[in-house]
């Protein structure tokens, strides 16, 4: 009978855990470099064909288009607002004018997609105020629920160039 | 007698939660890190809207036009005049011609800053018409009120 092999004793392998720290702080660093905070970007989505303006004269069926007008002074400031040739206070009331004019438009039986905007605006303007027209008209929210409005939006063709 | 040697002990640190910790990090890095935004540029500063509606999928062909607040069009990295961008846009509508595209399915996205002048990026607009392009979105920060 052969001798019984001596019992080996467990050995703790100590893994060495330097290297992956190091890489692992490395790409932490990395990340913490590279990462800066970017508020989320959204777009109005404006179909323009060359050509297409108030100028043509609409069809029978076709509702004429909503003529907003945004004035502004040689600062690039908005001076006035207009819808139709009627005076507007601030985009609040542009809001509410178009949402009637939206309504009526519905109860008649048309579409949202026959509702048509254009915007004449001086050259000056500061675009900002474009923004705030686009979405004053664009739609509302009522109850957390967004009430789309005007879908098609174009811009009349400029008349002046400095 | 025998007498126990007081040498020092060696103390192990459990590094099991700060690496757990690093890793958590890591991963959340990595997920808010998105490269995709490189186009963005911080001399121009977009106006704000509660209704611009993020991006839903791939937009098609996308052509950024950058317009900064003194009128000039930031692309490809260099300042053009607003008059001066239809050549660069011809190369862009050429390239899309050359990939079997069709420049009308094309979206040029206006990143206008928005003290920049409403004639330029209507100029801008007018001047990519000319050349086909029909899809215009017209970028701002999504800032809900």
């Amino acid at each position: 009978m052969p001798p019984p092999l001596p019992r080996r004793r467990l050995e703790k392998v100590a893994v060495n855990m330097t290297p992956m720290i190091d890489v692992v702080f490395q790409l932490m660093i990395f990340f913490m470099l590279t990462f800066n905070i970017i508020a989320p970007e959204g777009d109005f989505d404006v179909r323009m064909p060359l050509g297409k303006s108030s100028a043509e004269p609409p069809d029978d069926l076709q509702l004429p288009p909503i003529q907003v007008r945004l004035a502004s002074d040689t600062e690039g400031t908005l001076a006035g607002i207009s819808m139709n040739g009627e005076p507007v206070q601030d985009f609040g009331d542009l809001r509410q004018r178009v949402a009637g004019f939206v309504d009526v438009a519905l109860e008649s039986g048309a579409s949202l997609a026959d509702v048509e905007l254009e915007i004449d605006c001086d050259y000056e303007l500061n675009y900002i105020n474009i923004i705030d027209a686009i979405t004053a008209v664009s739609g509302r929210i009522e109850d957390g629920q967004l009430i789309e409005m005007v879908k098609k939006i174009s811009f009349v063709p400029l008349k002046q160039q400095p | 007698m025998i007498r126990r040697s007081n040498g020092p002990a060696i103390v192990e640190n459990d590094m099991t939660p700060m690496i757990d910790v690093t890793f958590q990090l890591i991963t959340f890095f990595m997920f808010v890190l998105n490269f995709s935004e490189a186009e963005q540029d911080e001399r121009i500063q977009l106006p704000s809207s509660q209704l611009a509606k993020p991006a839903e999928g791939v937009v098609e062909a996308p052509i950024t036009m950058q317009l900064m607040a003194n009128g000039g069009v930031l692309y490809a990295g260099e300042i053009i005049p607003v008059d001066e961008i239809g050549g660069s846009l011809q190369r862009e509508r050429d390239i899309i011609v050359a990939s079997d595209k069709d420049p009308k399915r094309a979206t040029v996205i206006v990143r206008a800053d928005g003290r920049a002048n409403a004639g330029d990026v209507q100029r801008v607009i007018q001047i990519c018409q000319e050349l086909g392009f029909q899809q215009f979105a017209l970028r701002a920060l999504y800032k809900p009120d």
